[in-house]
């Protein structure tokens, strides 16, 4: 067929190049991942529903926690827990608050959270933060939760897994999207999206129900709130409006009851813990077991063992605890009744409320919710996995979808205005809070003196009139404008967010047609040169580490079906096989010895495969002998169901729950 | 004409052309906009067009379909409103609104000097008392006190202004219908590119008009929240 002239990218080729796109699809597990403040999780497409992918240990969630053994060595998740409380100088959790963020905007949460900053930071620099001897950005401890999240997928497929949707609170600004893409990025992730986590749950909802109309997604993590309300409409997931506190959830009712027990703890006791990161931590844990308790129960009782041997007991019943969280917990009021104002709705305009976030188990919580939207919330889905399970649904949509997905769309929107400075101070917005994204805005500018080469622009991101009390994002400076007399030239500046909620800025000088040179300073976040840094050394070492982990399993699995050939070679099967067979397997069985102890993968993997087939007639006699029918046609490795688990048995994976 | 953003033999997405909104939906330059049509086609376009849907494409198609993306959700978001679409149509056809009001505000920083609003003159009496009423409300509240006749006044001024705002967006859709019907007549006609000058400098006056009751409302509003 003759393609138009001048369009672009038509050749005949394209139907080969989908063929391969649809091929490396069937291998590439596209994952969906949630990172969230005290647990994160992956998920993946499995068939017509997304499924979390557990940990090494079976459990779905893993505690976005990091920590450095005696040995200097990363442990992440459950394992780090532990260090919490023994070495808690040498863990980190929480981490997704100092995401994005300047040393000045932490001054709060430096107060409320064991954070150490590294002692040589700068002012303007990214944040370090100590654990043990060492400094990590916020983006690398997130990238080394993101890999651990990475080797259970790795671990689950037997297979590398490379690309992810990662979701980020609706809410987060400009700057700590890219704090988290750049995490990606460091784990050794191509970040496919970054989708924001109210619109994922409703992406998990809304899969197997053909929705139509208002749904209210509200979430409350562990350390960020978000609402949003979406417009269902045949397949597309419309966002209207968006609002939220970065800085609001869980922690914050814990550090609520924590400070409450440290003061007790003075009182009653005389002692003063406050500076004690063992003692503090310990509460933190009782605290928290105490606010899920109370969850089910009408009263929850703390029993905490305090350094010097005493004790802190205390019973706390659900009507104090109610009235204790109640400022917290309203402060979600203001971001809902914004979003629906923003969305020109009333709130018997609603169809249904989703209740995202672990907070929102809290029964205070729910009844906030109906009475603010005038419905009883929807609590049929989990909320610790609901948001993960969206991102497996977006995953699967930017994989090419699947026929559960074909027809489905979502379209979101950018949760703060954007806007540059002008004379005075003021903030100009060019692109209102709640567009739907991508969206772009061009500016104009001139020069203001005779023969001016460089243009500076101050972009913001807020709500607020002033440029001082709106966020800076960036200081762009437009360079290699063509020297002319002040108001000539013109140039171009186009500011574009992309569908991440990631600004991107172009310029050009229209009276030249030059493209101007654009140098930016972010005004929060490494350099693209760091995050190179930073991805090459862990990228080599995840490459190195899944190449050492399939070795492992290989030689796993090849010891457990050589201990099926012994065992075998006792069973009176072993002699009805002909001279030449066993010849055979044992021939085959000393050339996986000899290679099962060296390092190469392919090698172990060979001489498996070739014993396995060897022995497929051995086994079926046993089988047979063993009169177990059922299993016929399987080869000796699975023949033998009493030598355990092999590398080989399925994993559990958690379904997804729908009603 | 709708403007082309795929290939007509093979489909794939077009950079964009630079066009304005109404063409890139195919719509005539007019103010009464079919808002039902107008949304069905941009679900229609954005399940074509979206970055979604290209996130395995190569990084050209990507970048294209970035920018038609974004393209249509600026057109979208500008021609569903009523107010932004008489806006847009107003720089469509060379009345710069937005900049002149941009550059009063400037010169006006520059000079230190309040920005003048030219009061409608239908509005004078009824805003000067109303300034009073602010000024009393605002003193009053600084001591503490409150004057149930004032406020019940200057309750029954919002009201006022709030139907003066209605009235308004209806004389606005009778000058949409004036310039429909202008944009329906043959470009030949003698003297319709004068007809056409006055209906859009009488689209402006209304919004201007328009906007200074919003400013009032707003005034209102911070006064007795305060």
């Amino acid at each position: 067929m003759q393609h138009l002239e001048g369009f672009y990218l038509c050749n005949l080729t394209s139907a080969i190049e989908r063929t391969s796109a649809m091929e490396r699809m069937a291998t590439d597990h596209i994952v969906g991942i949630d990172l969230g403040t005290t647990n994160s999780l992956v998920a993946y497409m499995q068939g017509d529903s997304p499924v979390v992918i557990p940990g090494e240990d079976g459990v779905n969630l893993v505690p976005s926690v990091v920590a450095l053994d005696e040995n200097n060595q990363i442990i992440v998740g459950t394992a780090a827990r532990r260090y919490l409380i023994e070495t808690p100088e040498r863990a980190v959790y929480s981490i997704k608050r100092l995401m994005g963020r300047g040393l000045e905007d932490i001054q709060a949460e430096l107060k409320l959270f064991p954070f150490k900053l590294a002692e040589d930071l700068q002012q303007g620099e990214v944040l370090r933060i100590k654990i043990g001897e060492r400094t990590y950005t916020p983006p690398e401890i997130s990238a080394l939760v993101l890999r651990q999240l990475k080797r259970n997928a790795e671990r689950f497929f037997s297979a590398p897994v490379t690309q992810a949707v990662i979701t980020v609170p609706a809410y987060f600004n400009d700057a700590q999207r890219q704090a988290t893409k750049d995490a990606g990025r460091i784990a050794g992730l191509n970040v496919l999206r970054l989708v924001n986590e109210p619109t994922a749950a409703s992406l998990a909802y809304g899969l197997d129900k053909k929705k139509h109309g208002i749904v209210v997604v509200y979430d409350l993590g562990g350390g960020t709130f978000d609402i949003s309300i979406l417009k269902l409409h045949d397949g597309i997931f419309e966002v209207i409006a968006t609002n939220g506190d970065t800085h609001l959830g869980g922690d914050d009712i814990d550090n609520l009851l924590i400070a409450i027990a440290l003061d007790d703890i003075r009182g009653d006791l005389g002692l003063d813990l406050r500076r004690s990161g063992e003692a503090v931590q310990r509460i933190r844990q009782a605290v928290i077991e105490a606010k899920i308790a109370l969850s089910s129960q009408p009263t929850a009782k703390l029993d905490v063992d305090l350094p010097g041997g005493k004790k802190y007991q205390r019973e706390i019943s659900l009507a104090v605890f109610e009235q204790m969280i109640q400022p917290i917990i309203d402060r979600t009021v203001g971001p809902c009744k914004q979003a629906l104002k923003d969305a020109g709705l009333k709130p018997e305009q609603i169809d249904e409320v989703v209740l995202v976030g672990g907070s929102t188990r809290i029964p205070k919580v729910r009844r906030l919710v109906r009475n603010l939207f005038e419905r009883v919330p929807h609590t049929d889905l989990n909320p610790d996995e609901v948001v993960a399970l969206g991102a497996a649904v977006q995953a699967n949509i930017l994989g090419g979808g699947s026929e559960i997905t074909k027809e489905m769309l979502l379209l979101d929107v950018t949760p703060l205005s954007l806007g540059i400075e002008v004379a005075g101070g003021v903030t100009d917005k060019i692109i209102l809070r709640n567009s739907t994204v991508p969206a772009s805005a061009t500016q104009y500018y001139t020069t203001q003196v005779d023969g001016q080469t460089n243009i500076a622009i101050h972009v913001l991101q807020g709500e607020r009139e002033l440029a001082r009390d709106c966020r800076s994002l960036a200081r762009f400076d437009l360079k290699g404008v063509p020297p002319m007399p002040a108001g000539m030239p013109r140039i171009e500046v186009k500011f574009l967010i992309d569908a991440n909620g990631i600004l991107r800025v172009s310029a050009r000088e229209q009276r030249s047609g030059k493209e101007a040179e654009i140098d930016v300073q972010p005004s929060y976040g490494l350099t693209d040169e760091q995050v190179e840094n930073m991805l090459l050394e862990s990228f080599d070492y995840a490459e190195e580490d899944f190449r050492q982990r399939q070795v492992i399993e290989a030689r796993r699995e090849a010891d457990t079906i050589l201990t099926a050939l012994a065992k075998g070679k006792s069973n009176p099967a072993w002699l009805e096989l002909t001279n030449d067979e066993r010849r055979n397997v044992e021939k085959l069985g000393k050339a996986l010895v000899a290679v099962k102890d060296g390092d190469d993968y392919h090698a172990i993997r060979a001489a498996i495969d070739a014993l396995n087939q060897a022995t497929m007639r051995l086994a079926e006699l046993m089988m047979d002998s063993a009169v177990s029918t059922a299993l016929k046609g399987k080869a000796m490795d699975e023949a033998d169901t009493d030598l355990g688990e092999g590398p080989q048995a399925g994993h559990p994976v958690a379904k997804a729950d729908f009603e | 004409m709708r403007a082309v953003h795929f290939c007509s033999s093979c489909g794939k997405v077009q950079p964009p052309v630079p066009v304005d909104y109404f063409t890139f939906f195919g719509f005539p330059r007019k103010l009464n906009l079919d808002t039902a049509a107008l949304e069905k086609e941009f679900y229609a376009l954005s399940r074509r067009l979206h970055p979604d849907l290209f996130a395995q494409a190569n990084p050209e198609e990507r970048a294209f379909s970035l920018e038609q993306s974004s393209m249509l959700n600026d057109a979208y978001r500008t021609l569903k409103d009523p107010i932004k679409r008489t806006e847009y149509l107003l720089r469509l056809e060379g009345v710069e609104l937005e900049e002149q009001s941009k550059q009063a505000t400037e010169k006006a920083r520059a000079t230190g000097e309040l920005k003048k609003q030219v009061v409608p003159p239908d509005l004078l009496e009824e805003v000067f008392e109303l300034n009073m009423h602010l000024e009393e409300l605002r003193e009053q509240k600084k001591i503490g006190e409150d004057d149930p006749a004032m406020l019940e006044e200057i309750g029954k001024a919002k009201l006022s202004l709030e139907e003066k705002y209605d009235a308004l967006f209806n004389e606005l859709k009778a000058e949409w219908n004036k310039w429909d019907k202008s944009v329906d007549e043959k470009p030949e006609d003698k003297g319709n590119e004068e007809d056409r000058r006055k209906i859009l400098d009488k689209i402006l006056d209304v919004l201007n008009r328009r906007n200074y009751v919003r400013n009032l409302v707003r005034d209102v509003n911070e006064a007795m929240e305060s």
